[in-house]
């Protein structure tokens, strides 16, 4: 038995993987003894995983990269052996809004294209009449949810940094802030989407996987250094949630994991909700319209846990679009480097370079090749990279 | 320290008496502009308005999202902010994320100026954490004399035992099974419920 390790965590359904690793004994039985710390910020999550009074934390995938590059922050570096999940968020709109789009919408208003078409439309008009301009809430400035919703408008000629407001909202705080019309819409995730659409006043309009079929959303992070001291601990913990993923895509244990989730500890928040995230099944309308997709959350399914440096560079390509760093090939290598398949091939006992890099998906925009990310900006015209 | 050159420091901190130990210890060390912002709604219009120099905040406090987020905007606007007191002093930060406090602090500000304001939150929090200890624990001891009470008078009733009788076998069952008196109480108390 190793020392006891302290893990952050932020209370959110793909979270999943490291609360069932612990609830559920697949830390224990792996001779790992884990306390788990639940935190109210990402900014909390970040300073103590940098500081040392976490060992390892739930993280977001960008924030992860961020702190290797030293971006709005203390520099330290983090390696990330696991991917907690794959996708998972949603945009969810005002009912406002919603209406707003549907009136404008030209084509399948489940293709994001034609939403933000109309987005766009919304947005020309409320300008001409004087109108304020629609804010959004996202997570964090360094978030997949800030990444998604300015990819997502920018593809219909929204600029998210001119034409409409862009504010950091606290998950827990985004269904009032919705509710009292400081914001029209959101892109957070599970379950808050749901628990707007429940209380009638959100529809979701996308699911994040709408925007991007695959991309890395949250990552189990420990410092570079106290990786490279312990491997072996690193390799336990990685096994650890491997199991628990494995569990957690079993049909027939969904409801016990979905017990484990709601426990008021842990997200603390109804089992049934928690059950449609898992599952995709999600209603997206306050009247009761269901939309379904495997793809909603990947929590270890398709490969989901294994690290992907090519998802890395991606957000770190993010990054740059939208100015909060330039552009280096040197950082882009950093960026790179944060994703670790190798720790996650070794704890495994496999061989590495077997998979192959998984694609993205994306609705809009030249498919992403890191060996070329100024090329990749370059074909897109809302922007604002810092040169 | 005159008044112009004391720098302006925003509190940020839900908790009206920990807010007060704050900026009392801050006006009487010579930082005569200090604000204190409560309420989180329009944070951010509320902390442009004061433009301060020091923002405090307490680390429970989910808002600190919302902050990071404006020293980006910030960053872009020509106005970088550092945190903490600077990337190597790590001893400083450690203090301070442990103590619950996150400071940030634009840059410019001298490293003299700051570190002994960052040290005397650190310490105030302290302070008020073992003040907020000390009253839990006042609270759990009121609380466990009330479950003794109730549990003596239980044993006085069924096994016909006088008050000094009562405790004196609450204190020795204790004691036999290695638990506080408390739990013994609350166990008797348990069970004749139980019973009824």
């Amino acid at each position: 038995m190793t020392a006891p390790l302290r893990i952050g965590f932020i209370p959110l359904v793909d979270a999943a993987a490291l609360i069932v690793a612990v609830d559920k004994g697949f830390a224990a039985a792996e001779g790992l003894e884990v306390e788990l710390v639940r935190e109210v910020s990402w900014s909390n999550v970040r300073d103590k995983l940098n500081i040392g009074l976490f060992d390892a934390a739930h993280l977001l995938a960008p924030v992860a990269i961020a702190s290797s590059l030293g971006l709005g922050h203390v520099k330290v570096p983090i390696a990330a052996p696991f991917n907690l999940g794959i996708n998972g968020n949603a945009i969810t709109v005002a009912p406002a809004l919603h209406a707003a789009l549907m009136e404008e919408i030209d084509g399948d208003r489940f293709d994001p294209l034609a939403t933000a078409k109309a987005l766009a439309k919304v947005v020309a008009k409320r300008h001409k009449a004087g109108a304020d301009p629609l804010t959004f809430g996202m997570t964090f400035p360094f978030s997949t949810h800030n990444y998604q919703l300015r990819f997502w408008m920018a593809a219909a000629g929204v600029d998210p940094d001119e034409d409409v407001r862009l504010v950091v909202l606290p998950p827990p705080y985004m269904v009032d802030s919705i509710k009292n019309g400081h914001v029209d819409g959101f892109c957070v995730g599970a379950p808050w989407n749901s628990i707007a659409v429940d209380l009638g006043i959100g529809h979701i309009l996308h699911f994040g996987s709408d925007i991007l079929a695959h991309a890395a959303e949250k990552v189990l992070a420990v410092r570079k250094v106290w990786a490279d001291k312990q491997p072996d601990v690193v390799a336990s913990l990685v096994r650890a949630a491997v199991k628990a993923a494995e569990f957690i895509e079993q049909a027939a244990n969904l409801a016990e994991t979905a017990q484990i989730l709601a426990q008021p500890e842990r997200i603390g928040v109804d089992a049934e909700m928690i059950q449609r995230s898992l599952t995709g099944r999600l209603k997206i309308s306050p009247e009761g319209a269901v939309r379904e997709s495997g793809r909603y959350l990947l929590v270890g399914r398709e490969g989901a846990g294994r690290p992907d440096p090519v998802q890395a560079a991606w957000l770190y390509a993010q990054m740059v679009r939208w100015g909060q760093t330039a552009l280096s090939g040197e950082a882009l290598k950093t960026a790179m480097a944060v994703f670790r398949p190798d720790l996650y091939d070794a704890a495994l006992g496999r061989e590495g370079g077997g998979q192959a890099a998984t694609t993205f998906g994306a609705f809009a925009g030249p498919a992403f090749d890191p060996r070329d990310v100024g090329g990749y900006l370059a074909s897109f015209e809302v922007g604002r990279r810092a040169l | 320290m005159s008044a112009e050159q004391s720098p302006k420091i925003v509190i940020v901190d839900e908790s009206p008496v920990r807010a007060a130990i704050l900026e009392e210890g801050l006006r009487e060390a010579g930082f005569t502009q200090v604000v204190h912002i409560r309420e989180m709604q329009s944070l951010l219009a509320r902390i442009y308005a004061v433009d301060p120099d020091i923002i405090v905040i307490d680390l429970e406090n989910p808002s600190r999202d919302v902050l990071e987020a404006m020293f980006q905007v910030s960053r872009a606007v020509k106005r970088p902010i550092a945190m903490f007191v600077d990337q190597s002093d790590s001893a400083s930060i450690q203090a301070s994320v442990e103590a619950g406090v996150s400071a940030y602090i634009v840059d410019g500000l001298k490293k003299e100026r700051i570190k002994p304001i960052l040290d005397l939150c650190v310490s105030r929090f302290n302070a008020f954490a073992k003040l907020q200890e000390e009253l839990e624990r006042t609270k759990s001891q009121l609380e466990d004399r009330k479950i003794i009470e109730k549990a003596k008078g239980i044993l006085m009733k069924v096994k016909g035992l006088s008050e000094d009788e009562a405790y004196v076998l609450l204190r020795s069952t204790a004691m036999r099974e290695k638990k506080k008196i408390g739990e013994i109480a609350q166990s008797i108390i348990t069970a004749s419920e139980m019973l009824k």
